[in-house]
């Protein structure tokens, strides 16, 4: 189930970005938001820990939105992110 | 270069204004060649050393320290240095530990014309010897996204307000915008380090458990059924990873300020400096350091050469700064009874 401030919703794009570390987890991320316009939803799979700590702070400082998180077993988060410009 | 002859002056008069009054004089007879002709002068080494000059193993020469507080050095500055350090200097610049650029190889007949070059820029000399030194910084929050506070605005502060005031010995000044702490407050004589006491809402909270993850201190763990935020206050470090982590803004900022700490020193002798206070405002922040360089001032008078980190090992020490503190800034914001600093290693 997803746990966010909205229903879930069904992406735009997705990344999985599970095997990735800084800087690439986030030039991958940033890539993929560029190609989205301003509302659409980037859904991502990363890894818990460092990870979706890193790609939280980073999204928020952005200024874009985290809509919807999802724990999936031990080891990764899907995050689903709404671009704002 | 390196030995650059470049129109030697008639005097050696170095204007650097450190307090200089009270240091030992010791005037040292030299060979020195003055406007072309060899004379014998007598230049003081130590009023050298305290205004940034220090004697290198190689003859005649001495390196140049420059005063560059909070680690900073505006490009046009940089410019005018690069050019006296390739005709006065050597082949490079050194970077100091503590963010100071300094030029070696300088011969000393060189000092006036390098002073007068670098003043065209506005750029001063550092200093050296007993004395409240040149305060260093990290980025901040200015350009850090992990800066939690303007940590380089208060080093510019303590810069400007109290540098070159005469203590007992160094008196060494840092200040980290959080508690990743990259200038290293604890092994300073006086650091500061941004912090950030969290508040959670639970009306906002959605129980997604990315703050759980955000925290590395084990301060926040989930809740295994709701995914909520357990607490645990003691671990926190004020880092604010889960304020900036948390994607529905449930965590907020309840204290923002500076952590004080005293005491702390490296060398053959490091000590661990201890804290004082916490969350201290701006201003609060600059109160407190002027009323702890006072009372280093007072504490070390008649002791000789002494770091405040080992006047506070002191019997009853630690309370009497307490006491200075508490004065200047009141109780709230005090830690209590903070033990002095401790001993960290001995290098044998």
């Amino acid at each position: 189930m997803m746990v966010g401030q909205t229903p879930a919703t069904i992406a735009d794009k997705f990344i999985d970005i599970s095997n990735e570390v800084c800087p690439m987890s986030f030039v991958l991320t940033k890539l993929a938001i560029e190609e989205l316009a301003d509302g659409q939803v980037l859904e991502l799979v990363c890894g818990a820990g460092d990870p979706v700590r890193n790609i939280s702070i980073q999204l928020k400082d952005e200024g874009h939105t985290i809509i919807n998180v999802k724990r999936e077993g031990e080891k990764h988060f899907r995050l689903q992110i709404r671009k704002n410009n | 270069m390196g030995d650059a002859k470049t129109q030697p002056k008639k005097t050696m008069h170095i204007t650097v204004d450190h307090n200089l009054d009270e240091v030992v004089k010791k005037k040292v007879a030299v060979s020195a060649e003055i406007s072309g002709k060899n004379e014998k002068g007598k230049i003081d080494f130590h009023e050298l050393k305290s205004g940034g000059f220090i004697k290198q193993r190689q003859k005649d020469k001495f390196t140049v320290r420059l005063r560059c507080p909070s680690g900073r050095m505006e490009v046009s500055k940089l410019k005018q240095v690069a050019e006296s350090a390739e005709k006065f200097g050597g082949k490079y610049v050194h970077f100091t530990v503590r963010q100071s650029l300094e030029i070696p190889y300088v011969d000393y007949h060189n000092f006036a014309p390098l002073i007068e070059e670098l003043k065209t820029v506005g750029q001063d000399v550092a200093s050296c010897g007993p004395r409240v030194r040149v305060p260093n910084a990290c980025g901040g929050c200015e350009y850090n996204p992990n800066g939690l506070v303007d940590a380089a605005k208060i080093s510019d502060a303590v810069n400007v307000k109290f540098f070159g005031m005469r203590t007992a010995h160094k008196f060494k000044s840092s200040f980290s915008a959080c508690p990743i702490d990259c200038m290293r407050t604890t092994e300073a004589d006086l650091g500061m380090m941004g912090a950030v006491f969290p508040k959670w809402d639970e009306d906002k909270c959605t129980g997604c458990t990315i703050c759980a993850s955000a925290c590395t201190e084990d301060a926040i763990k989930a809740h295994p059924e709701t995914g909520k935020p357990i607490f645990t206050p003691d671990n926190c470090v004020y880092c604010a990873d889960c304020i900036r982590a948390c994607p529905t803004f449930s965590w907020t900022a309840d204290k923002t300020g500076h952590n004080m700490r005293v005491g702390g020193r490296h060398g053959r002798h490091p000590l661990g400096s201890t804290m004082v206070a916490r969350f201290l405002t701006d201003e609060e922040a600059l109160t407190a350091i002027e009323a702890t360089i006072k009372w280093y001032q007072k504490a070390g008078e008649g002791k000789g050469r002494i770091r405040i980190g080992e006047i506070l090992r002191q019997e009853g020490q630690m309370g009497s700064l307490m006491e200075a503190l508490k004065t200047a800034v009141g109780p709230e914001k005090l830690v209590k009874n903070p033990e002095p600093p401790t001993e960290t290693y001995v290098s044998r």
